[in-house]
């Protein structure tokens, strides 16, 4: 029999095409009653002789991602992928959806108040002291978050058939409350950053992998 | 751009005496000689960059194929990898990024 897992975290199927495999688009829609355990009827002192059924009740949604214990308030991160790929940040607190909140600050490597996933990025041993640094009290998640393009009603026929223009993406302008939040933030990190020494221009400088540099025997 | 992927090459397809196995591919690591190297790597996702003729939406003709690396392969620091798409033959050889991320460092 085949493997349903490849090797550990790599599942054979995805999500979507497990989905498929197991017919779950047909049966979403129907409501059973789970039956009442009968367990513990009897104050829990036996087990019952009679075999118990029933689909076992759904979990509610996912639970938030648990964050890796190297990474806590003011770890110096390195972003693996995306428009900053390789630039030290510093982590400020993870958000409510999973994400982690992180500045570079601005001011030092262009790096404003994002949110990142966990899985691209790597945590190093240095971090900084950020006692006392705290958000804007109207911050949000939706506050750094992409705003989304509006789609009332659907894409006009004109607009769906229009030809998308070539070269890279407009990206919509930060919001005015964005900004005011990330210099707020950055305005507090800046200035235990520069109680250390050295610590502004490691945060400046990238970090990029060389000839003979193998990160299996990196300790970062 | 700074590199934050290892380079890799596309060495060949998993194989028996006779038959080729080309939904896996067997990737050599750079700085990777030992089956315990490995385990950094395992679940890293991969791509094999290459050029097409045709601009994408872009502009631009650079492609990716992308995959995983699954598991290591034999004793001296070689890895399987299942790409999206079955790499093609001609990519034997060729360099392949294997980047750092999913991480758990």
């Amino acid at each position: 029999m085949a493997k349903n897992v490849l090797v550990k975290g790599v599942p054979r199927h995805s999500k979507s095409s497990q989905y498929r495999r197991k017919g779950l688009q047909y049966i979403k829609n129907k409501t059973t009653t789970p039956k009442k355990s009968i367990v513990n009827k009897n104050g829990g002192k036996w087990y019952s002789t009679v075999d118990i059924s029933g689909r076992k009740l759904a979990k509610k949604g996912r639970g938030t991602a648990v964050l890796r214990k190297s990474i806590t308030k003011g770890t110096v991160l390195i972003l693996l992928a995306g428009r900053h790929v390789g630039k030290r940040v510093i982590f400020l607190k993870q958000l409510p959806s999973g994400l982690l909140l992180v500045t570079g600050p601005y001011h030092i490597n262009g790096v404003p108040l994002r949110r990142v996933d966990q899985a691209y990025v790597i945590a190093t041993s240095t971090k900084v002291d950020l006692k006392g640094v705290s958000l804007p009290d109207d911050f949000s998640e939706e506050l750094v978050c992409r705003p989304k393009a509006k789609t009332v009603g659907g894409k006009s026929e004109k607009a769906f058939f229009a030809t998308k223009k070539k070269g890279r993406h407009a990206f919509p302008k930060p919001t005015d409350a964005r900004i005011a939040a990330s210099k707020a933030v950055d305005a507090q990190v800046l200035e235990r950053v520069n109680k250390v020494p050295y610590l502004k221009e490691y945060l400046a400088r990238g970090f990029s992998l060389d000839n003979g540099d193998y990160p299996h025997l990196m300790q970062f | 751009m700074p590199r934050t992927y290892v380079k890799a090459v596309h060495v060949g397809y998993k194989r028996s005496k006779v038959v080729h196995y080309p939904h896996t591919s067997l990737l050599k690591l750079e700085g990777c000689n030992t089956r315990k190297a490995t385990n950094f790597y395992v679940g890293k996702r991969v791509a094999y960059v290459y050029k097409g003729e045709k601009k994408d939406l872009k502009g631009s003709t650079t492609r990716y194929i992308w995959g995983k690396i699954t598991r290591p392969h034999g004793n001296s620091g070689l890895v399987r990898a299942k790409f999206k798409r079955n790499l093609p033959p001609r990519s034997f050889g060729a360099p392949v990024r294997v980047m750092l991320f999913p991480s758990n460092i």
